[in-house]
């Protein structure tokens, strides 16, 4: 079934961003893809008009209703296109729950570590301290949720794979950076075989962002926050 | 037929008063362990070890951890009392204004009930703005969920019973009926409602608690 007036206000550079488009592509559907320049301070009229509470992407455009909030989106999609092939939520409410326990760690505690790394000034040890602790539970969850299959879904590309896979660009980015290994076989060995799959996967190769392009585009960033006037 | 759930809990904690909430409302029977959280069971902390935390709902021997997981797990398993709405959009919102609540609602009347002076001045008008928000969705309706209690009234749930108490310890207003005057009516409907009444916990023992969490902040303000 075509697009249907189906948008994506986002960008490239944006985890959020990419875990909607993945999504989409997972399930076919058409979508145009409008690129904001979110991290400048004076935001679109559209995206504002879209996102009037946040004004922040990604927002999702169908049938004229906006929706944002990444997770909101991805299930969102789940439920309203029941026709495009397997939901990316496990049908089992008890699985589903163990799915939305894991994006909410993923989102709410294991991330922000990576966000810190980046503002950290001396206790540089301890976050990353944290992030390999953090990754040895996803290890975990990986082996419980996959039970021997290629994906947290299984054999699908499902809801906890999209959250974490869509931070695989930016994880890259921070290994070159910081001169880290996080994706490490010896330590992480499931992690790391499934994000190698995940990145290399239909729905999200053309996705997730090359990690040379991310360190220009994180640079840049970081110029016009220097080169802005203050407030 | 017993559904052999079991809730782990504390006497106050507000996440885990929405797994009773919305339990209650599905009419579902339910154990409940009372949680000391500085002398926390070794139940509590095999059944949530990546957390420690409460609420934790067990069912059928099975771990469900975070409240609005939880929420949507009852919601899913039972299917009387439907807390979410049917249309995919309206629970998108629903789902987008819990998040509101979680990211922006809770941490910014804190910011009022810790802060002082001028620090508490710029708090307010961020608490305002947010509570516009609520006062504009529930315009023309009873509850969030419409004409009955749903899934974005349990998640708020918390204000109508901790914000009198906030306001009473801090002596100010945070939502004041002519401000917010659906937003006021609703926290009276959602705290008088037969079924979540009698949940509260004490509140000589909330003040207790919530005035002894303000004092490190007091004695450090200006």
């Amino acid at each position: 079934m075509a697009g249907s007036g189906v948008k994506v206000l986002g960008s490239w550079s944006s985890p959020y961003s990419n875990r909607v488009q993945i999504t989409l592509n997972l399930k076919s559907i058409d979508y145009e893809f409008i690129e904001e320049n979110f991290y400048m301070s004076n935001k679109s009229e559209r995206l504002v008009e879209a996102n009037p509470v946040h004004k922040k992407i990604p927002v999702l455009i169908h049938d004229e209703k906006a929706i944002s909030e990444s997770l909101v989106i991805l299930q969102y999609i789940d439920e309203a296109w029941t026709s495009n092939g397997p939901t990316i939520l496990p049908s089992d409410p008890y699985d589903r729950a163990i799915a939305r326990f894991w994006a909410s760690y993923i989102d709410d505690k294991w991330f922000p570590w990576l966000k810190e790394l980046e503002k950290a000034s001396g206790d540089e040890g301890a976050i990353v301290g944290n992030i390999f602790e953090g990754l040895m539970v996803l290890e975990e969850a990986f082996v419980k949720c996959s039970k021997g299959k290629d994906y947290f879904g299984g054999d699908n590309i499902g809801y906890i794979d999209v959250v974490l896979g869509s931070y695989l660009g930016w994880i890259k980015v921070i290994e070159t950076g910081f001169g880290l290994n996080l994706l490490d076989e010896t330590r992480i060995p499931g992690l790391t075989r499934w994000a190698q799959r995940f990145c290399s996967h239909d729905a999200a190769k053309d996705v997730v962002p090359q990690t040379d392009k991310l360190v220009q585009f994180f640079m840049m960033v970081q110029a016009t926050k220097t080169n802005s006037s203050s407030g | 037929m017993a559904e052999e759930l079991k809730l782990f809990r504390s006497w106050s904690s507000p996440y885990a008063l929405r797994v009773v909430h919305a339990l209650k409302i599905k009419g579902l029977e339910f154990e409940t362990v009372v949680e000391d959280l500085k002398n926390k069971s070794a139940s509590l902390l095999e059944y949530n070890p990546t957390y420690k935390k409460v609420p934790i709902l067990v069912h059928k021997g099975r771990p469900i951890c975070e409240s609005l997981v939880i929420l949507e797990y009852i919601d899913e398993t039972w299917k009387q009392s439907p807390l979410l709405p049917q249309n995919p959009y309206d629970r998108a919102m629903a789902r987008f204004w819990a998040k509101f609540g979680e990211d922006k609602v809770f941490p910014s009347i804190w910011s009022v009930f810790v802060s002082q002076g001028k620090d508490q001045e710029g708090a307010m008008a961020q608490a305002a703005g947010n509570l516009k928000y609520l006062e504009e969705q529930l315009k023309g309706k009873k509850f969030f969920g419409g004409e009955s209690i749903g899934y974005l009234d349990i998640a708020f749930g918390w204000m109508a019973n901790l914000i009198s108490i906030l306001e009473e310890i801090a002596d100010l207003k945070l939502i004041d009926a002519e401000t917010f005057p659906c937003l006021s009516a609703w926290m009276n409907n959602f705290a008088d409602d037969p079924v979540i009444k009698e949940c509260w916990p004490p509140r000589d023992k909330m003040i207790e608690k919530f005035k002894a969490m303000r004092e490190p902040y007091l004695k450090q303000g200006a």
